[in-house]
């Protein structure tokens, strides 16, 4: 569905994007993940035919993003980082003029825009105006605009940045209800977000691509250590000095004793020795009581800011 | 064609909702307004000495003493606030944003360009037509001629035509509304072809100096639009 072949974009002579490939198929939805400055939203202007590209090509649903723009255009729907609306429109008087512009027909553009507002959430504010709105009600009509012609193709570029929690937790329940057959590119600097959503992540950093891969392949590909905590109770420098005598240990981080009495350290160790039954014991036999040890599982936070380092290294 | 209309109805809902279309008028009518008061309170000094004078008498004519120089005054006012309704045409999509979401959807550069184009101009001609006042009171006391009058509001129009041409190319280049209005304002030299409206003389040349120029100017404009299209 989204074919993308050495994709670069250059501002004044510095890359915003570099030789960018990848593809989605339908019904996929792809995460794009990357810090800020990273060329996501530059990316997506491209393939929203809003910016060209310098090099390289795009296509979607088999149109080329230069050739075919009009085709191209007519099926995406893009929703742009900084929702930026007409003001002096009411949501409905938007929606209705979107869909003109979108060259929808009478009949389908009053069906489709109650649709999209009842999906949205905003049919019971169609009347106000939309300078008057809340950010996340804004953040609302700019995803019902871009579904109002049904899209093939979905471009939402952080479609969560500055909602709170309880709207977060909603956009995220609607993008998933509209993946279905779709095709949804959403781009993110959150990382669990695209672990939640997404079937494929790319991460970008300074406008290169490092990975391009499920959410769990990557979490277990980069799972070359194990990682829990330990909760006892005794005195903490002897547990410290405990710890310390026992080989093979990558690091033991002191955390927050949760009680007075009671000690917690992070231990991480190397993912082919298991040495927790050897901690356990250790630890009984010296005194301590054991009051709790629990795996973590490696976030994608933690494989982020690791592949992003390695880069740099 | 549907997706122009669209682009139009908006924004002329937009100069009439908003404000700025009504103190443009007001403006635009008041300061020329004034000029006729002027012209006519002048007019009337020349005619009663013209009691006196029979030779000066019938020198007299209304229509080139009071709405010659009225529509030539008309014309200045008009470079003066027109730049008020065309600065902000382009500029303004890209300035807040609304751009990026404009240009992504299935239309092309014309159907903007002449939606803003066609709603600036209904908004002067209805303005132009505001004008009709006068030559109306007029017309309740003197005889102005008819055709002179039909002839001067087709210069005034075309002169209208031209200069949002203009108006929308700076808007088109700049994303400063104060620039794109100080640049249109700057441009005084496409006056001269009114003249000869004024004295009720249609000559094609006139006609065609102004088509083309608002031609090359929303030529210019779609360039504009096209070329954040290109390969850079
Ligand atoms: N219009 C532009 N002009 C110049 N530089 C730009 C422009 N847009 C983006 N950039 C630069 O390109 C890089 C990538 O930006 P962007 O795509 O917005 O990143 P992201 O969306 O991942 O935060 C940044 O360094 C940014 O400063
Ligand atoms: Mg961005």
């Amino acid at each position: 569905m989204i074919e993308v072949t050495n994709l670069s974009k250059y501002f004044a002579g510095r890359p915003a994007v570099l030789d960018v490939t990848f593809s989605a198929e339908k019904g996929e939805i792809l995460g794009f993940l990357g810090p800020n400055g990273a060329g996501k939203t530059t990316t997506m202007r491209i393939l929203t035919c809003f910016l060209p590209p310098s090099s390289g090509s795009a296509r979607i649903a088999g149109y080329d993003i230069l050739e075919d723009s009009i085709e191209v255009r007519k099926r995406i729907g893009y929703m742009p980082e900084h929702v930026a609306l007409y003001n002096d429109l009411s949501v409905a008087g938007y929606l209705d003029f979107v869909g003109r512009l979108k060259g929808m027909a009478a009949s389908a553009r009053s069906r489709r825009t109650g649709e999209v507002m009842e999906e949205c959430g905003v049919f019971d504010v169609k009347d106000r105006l939309i300078g008057k709105l809340s950010r996340g009600y804004r953040q609302r009509v700019g995803i019902a605009q871009a579904l109002l012609n049904d899209p093939e193709v979905l471009i939402l570029d952080e479609p969560t940045v500055g909602l709170d929690p309880k709207q977060i937790i909603e956009i995220r329940e609607l993008i998933r209800e509209l993946s279905g057959s779709r095709t949804i590119v959403l781009s993110t600097h959150i990382l669990p977000e695209v672990s939640l959503l997404c079937q494929r992540v790319i991460i970008i950093n300074k406008g290169r691509v490092i990975t391009y891969d499920t959410p769990e392949n990557l979490q277990s590909h980069f799972r070359r250590s194990m990682v829990f905590t330990i909760e006892l109770r005794g005195g903490a420098e002897p547990a410290a000095r405990l710890l310390s005598s026992i080989d093979g240990l990558k690091s033991v981080v002191p955390l927050d004793a949760p009680a007075e009495g009671r000690i917690k350290f992070r231990i991480e160790s190397h993912e082919e020795r298991d040495v927790r039954e050897l901690i356990a014991r250790q630890a009984v036999e010296n005194g301590f009581g054991l009051l709790g040890l629990s795996t973590i599982d490696m976030s994608l936070e933690d494989i982020f800011v690791q592949l992003v380092t390695e880069e740099e290294q | 064609m549907s997706k122009m209309t669209a682009i139009y109805r908006k924004e002329l809902a937009f100069f009439f909702n908003s404000i700025i279309a009504y103190v443009v008028l007001t403006i635009f009518l008041l300061i020329a307004g004034y000029f006729f008061y002027n012209l006519l309170a002048y007019f009337n000094l020349i005619s009663m000495q013209a009691m006196q004078n029979p030779y000066l008498a019938q020198q007299l004519s209304i229509t080139e003493g009071v709405l010659q120089p009225l529509f030539g005054n008309i014309s200045i006012i008009m470079l003066l606030i027109l730049p008020l309704l065309t600065m902000r045409l382009l500029s303004e999509e890209r300035k807040s944003g609304t751009a990026e979401l404009l240009f992504t959807y299935p239309i092309s550069d014309w159907d903007v360009l002449l939606g803003k184009y066609c709603a600036t101009l209904t908004v002067f001609a209805a303005m132009l037509g505001c004008t009709l006042l006068y030559p109306l009171l007029l017309g309740a006391y003197a005889d102005p001629e008819a055709g002179p009058l039909a002839s001067s509001y087709l210069g005034l129009f075309l002169l209208g035509m031209s200069y949002i041409s203009m108006g929308l190319f700076f808007s088109s280049i700049s994303e400063n509304q104060i620039v794109a209005g100080v640049l249109t304002f700057g441009q005084l030299s496409i006056l001269e072809h009114l003249d000869n409206f004024t004295k009720g003389v249609i000559d094609t040349n006139d006609i065609v100096y102004y088509v083309c120029f608002s031609s090359f100017f929303l030529f210019c404009s779609s360039r504009v639009l096209e070329s954040n299209r290109w390969r850079s």
